[in-house]
């Protein structure tokens, strides 16, 4: 039996281009800060990556700074955008953040909170899993003096939900306050014009587009020095230190490239499968319900989150991966122990509807064959789910 | 062997569950790994050898699930645990008894609440690392028995068992000894192989019951003090802070300033949670031969007339020879071999030779 992988929003296989350019650089020796020969050719490899990347995501080379991936460039955005706020007008002291972001920006702003006197606000988010942008203008017009920085995701990791970035841009901007843009779930598979959007601050990530694991950037506007966290050599715009990786650098930017020349076709081919899929689960799963935008055109064309009623995300997982599915509930683990999904709390669902999700998500690997076996899985899978899960809800109907 | 089952085992994180899902999976079940998380906070690491819910010792369930080949899922139960061990046992506290939470747990949660959503995902049988055995009866019906380790038997904790729930259960250390266990992890390259073994109460991190007590109980403790009174002149010799700090033959910690008259030690005889008195005396005066229980659990079919048999009363504990009976819902144990120290809330259980009959609750103790 063939293994069918549908967690690609988790991480994706990377791409060949992208392992030659690794392992072609892993044969080299040079570190980029050197000043030798070996250390200008090592050099050369990150600048001309830098540029690559910069091209394809509208930004200038000088705008891009390496990270070890998307959850530090989100820590360096929401610390390093406060504390440089801050600094420059102890007033502003207010973080505002949409309440479905990753974990990587939401626990740094509640981190502020608890180590930096900030007040962070987490803002609501409609049944489709949307910013509310008039919470968003009421949080500004209050006090926008007050205000440190705001942090939106391009789209939700767990639902696919797009966000309204040029709205949330364009008012924080009349107010001269900077604006971040996770756009790690985002990124390969929706066009990134930096410049464009008008944001300040950007992240990218190289594991999920096709690049390897722990290489990524922060793109930061020209001149907006957020305050550093690692502390060192100052490589980075002296934003970021740290001997840079020319070989994940590389990588990365191949895989970000081929990225962008396939992704017209790919989005079709996906947004394809995807329905596939997801009308395929509904004439066999009734009930089943598809979570985020209903218009295609709203989400990101390779999640489709459902939520079973009667069965709880894990089983349905558990049992997928019997049959070599790989899916997920789409939300974080806590201790070891799967939560319900704040997202979907955020949009208003019941802790028992948010735990009953699935995330499969598609990528450049996927097939009709995987779209095929799930399909010829999922009845009695749901079905030995909803046995498990009728258990818990007769227990809580004897309280 | 038996027919190949579909099995989940419950891996602690500790050597004796990851032996015996190995065994499980040597034996040619289709095994599935995994970790109960009872606790609602865990903590990082396992502080000495108490606790087996830090996220360390889920670490370690999943490295011991690597190297036997086995998928390995968390199975989050801290809400069951809590209602039906953590508060079974605050509850038994506050009506002044000593209760078992190995039990409680083994009844409710493992055999049960795991069991039932097991068997309902598909699986036939929970697999754990308990020392005991499981023997088919002429009939084919699984019984239990004591382990042929009797140094490490575990069939105690077990004894609430039903036929039902021992009908979905696997032992597959009942056999062997702790020593060999340790053996084979380590042949099998298990890095939990040398990991110390797990004692007192989970879920109190410290082992200090009587500190937990007293936060957790809060307005339910039954008293926040009382006297100390001597069993045989009724003098009081001394305070206290609550009758739930203390239990039936404790030694230590009474600090009642001045010896008995004939300079032995004295122990708690008895505990009255409602005037919150304890009392005091010999050792003596501990003695017990005859017991009543209720809450009665058959781990197989129910006695119908009196046995001569054994009894064990607390984990560990020495068997005593008895005469059981039943009448109605209460069970009466004539002790052969008096015992010392019995607590109302401790379970009784009862064997036939090596084979467990069931356990029961104990509620009143006499002699005489």
């Amino acid at each position: 039996m063939e293994a069918v992988y549908l967690d690609h929003a988790a991480t994706t296989p990377m791409v060949p281009e992208a392992i030659a350019a690794l392992t072609e650089q892993l044969t080299r020796t040079g570190n980029a800060s050197s000043l030798h020969a070996a250390g200008r050719a090592a050099r050369r490899v990150v600048e001309e990556s830098r540029e690559r990347i910069a091209a394809v995501l509208g930004a200038h080379p000088g705008e891009v700074v390496f990270t070890s991936g998307g959850t530090e460039a989100d820590n360096l955005a929401l610390k390093g955008l406060f504390w440089r706020a801050r600094a420059a007008d102890p007033r502003r002291t207010r973080v505002l953040v949409s309440a479905i972001e990753h974990h990587a920006v939401l626990d740094p702003a509640l981190w502020l909170a608890e180590h930096e006197h900030a007040q962070v606000e987490l803002l609501p988010v409609d049944t489709d899993g949307r910013l509310r942008i008039d919470a968003l203008a009421e949080a500004l017009a209050a006090d926008p003096g007050s205000v440190a920085v705001v942090s939106v995701m391009a789209a939700n990791n767990e639902v696919g939900t797009l966000q309204p970035v040029a709205e949330v841009v364009e008012l924080a901007r009349a107010q001269q306050i900077p604006v971040h843009v996770d756009a790690v779930q985002a990124a390969g598979h929706r066009a990134i014009d930096f410049a464009g959007c008008g944001a300040d601050a950007l992240t990218v990530t190289g594991h999920k587009l096709g690049g390897p694991y722990g290489v990524g950037a922060l793109l930061l506007r020209r001149g907006l020095d957020a305050t550093a966290l690692l502390h060192g050599g100052g490589q980075e715009r002296d934003v970021r230190s740290g001997t840079l990786d020319p070989p994940a650098i590389a990588a990365f930017a191949a895989a970000l490239v081929l990225a962008e020349e396939r992704r017209t076709h790919e989005t079709a081919r996906l947004e394809a499968l995807r329905t596939r899929l997801v009308d395929g689960i509904l004439a066999r799963v009734p009930d089943a319900r598809v979570n985020g935008d209903p218009d295609p055109a709203g989400r990101l064309p390779h999640i489709a989150h459902l939520s079973f009623p009667g069965c709880e995300g894990d089983s349905l997982l558990m049992l997928l991966d019997a049959q070599q599915i790989a899916c997920s509930t789409g939300s974080a683990c806590s201790a070891g122990v799967p939560q319900a999904s704040h997202v979907l709390l955020a949009m208003g669902r019941e802790e028992d509807e948010a735990r009953s999700s699935l995330r499969f998500s598609l990528g450049h690997t996927s097939t009709g064959a995987d779209i095929d076996r799930v399909l010829a899985e999922i009845v009695p899978v749901v079905e030995r789910a909803r046995a498990a899960g009728a258990l818990s809800a007769a227990r809580r109907s004897l309280r | 062997m038996s027919a190949p089952l579909r099995v989940v085992a419950a891996m602690s994180g500790g050597v004796d569950s990851a032996v015996a899902a190995a065994r499980a999976k040597d034996a040619g079940h289709d095994v599935t790994g995994i970790h109960l998380a009872l606790s609602r906070n865990p903590k990082s690491y396992r502080s000495g050898a108490r606790g087996c819910c830090t996220i360390e010792d889920a670490n370690d369930a999943r490295r011991a699930a690597d190297l036997i080949g086995i998928p390995f899922y968390v199975w989050d139960l801290s809400d069951r645990f809590h209602e039906d061990v953590v508060e079974d046992f605050l509850d038994e506290y506050a009506a002044g008894r000593t209760p078992n939470p190995c039990l409680r747990c083994n009844e409710k949660i493992k055999f049960a609440a795991v069991l039932e959503r097991a068997q309902a995902l598909g699986f036939d049988a929970v697999v754990t690392g308990h020392y005991a055995r499981l023997e088919p009866t002429p009939e084919g019906i699984p019984a239990l028995h004591r382990a042929d380790d009797l140094a490490k038997d575990q069939s105690y904790v077990l004894g609430v068992l039903t036929a039902e729930q021992l009908a979905g259960a696997l032992f597959p250390l009942g056999d062997t000894t702790k020593d060999k266990v340790r053996e084979e992890a380590e042949r099998r390259g298990l890095t939990v192989a040398h990991k110390p073994d797990s004692h007192d109460i989970c879920f109190i991190s410290d082992g200090d019951t009587g500190g937990w007590l007293a936060e957790k109980l809060g307005d339910r403790a039954p008293n926040e003090g009382g006297p100390i009174v001597d069993g045989t002149t009724g003098e009081e010799l001394g305070r206290h802070e609550g009758t739930y700090r203390y239990t039936i033959g404790q030694r230590r910690g009474l600090r009642l300033g001045r010896p008995a008259p004939d300079g032995k030690p004295r122990f708690v005889l008895d505990i009255e949670p409602v005037s919150g008195t304890v009392t005091v005396g010999p050792r003596e005066a501990l003695t017990v031969d005859r017991l009543t229980a209720d809450r009665i659990r058959w781990c197989g079919p129910p006695l119908t007339g009196p046995l001569e048999g054994t009894v064990q009363l607390r984990a560990h504990g020495a068997e005593h020879r008895a005469r059981v009976g039943v009448d109605g819902a209460l069970l009466h144990v004539d002790l052969r071999d008096p015992a010392d120290g019995i607590a109302p809330g401790q379970a009784v259980v009862v064997y036939d030779g090596t084979r467990v009959v069931g356990s029961a609750t104990i509620v009143e103790t006499g002699r005489g």
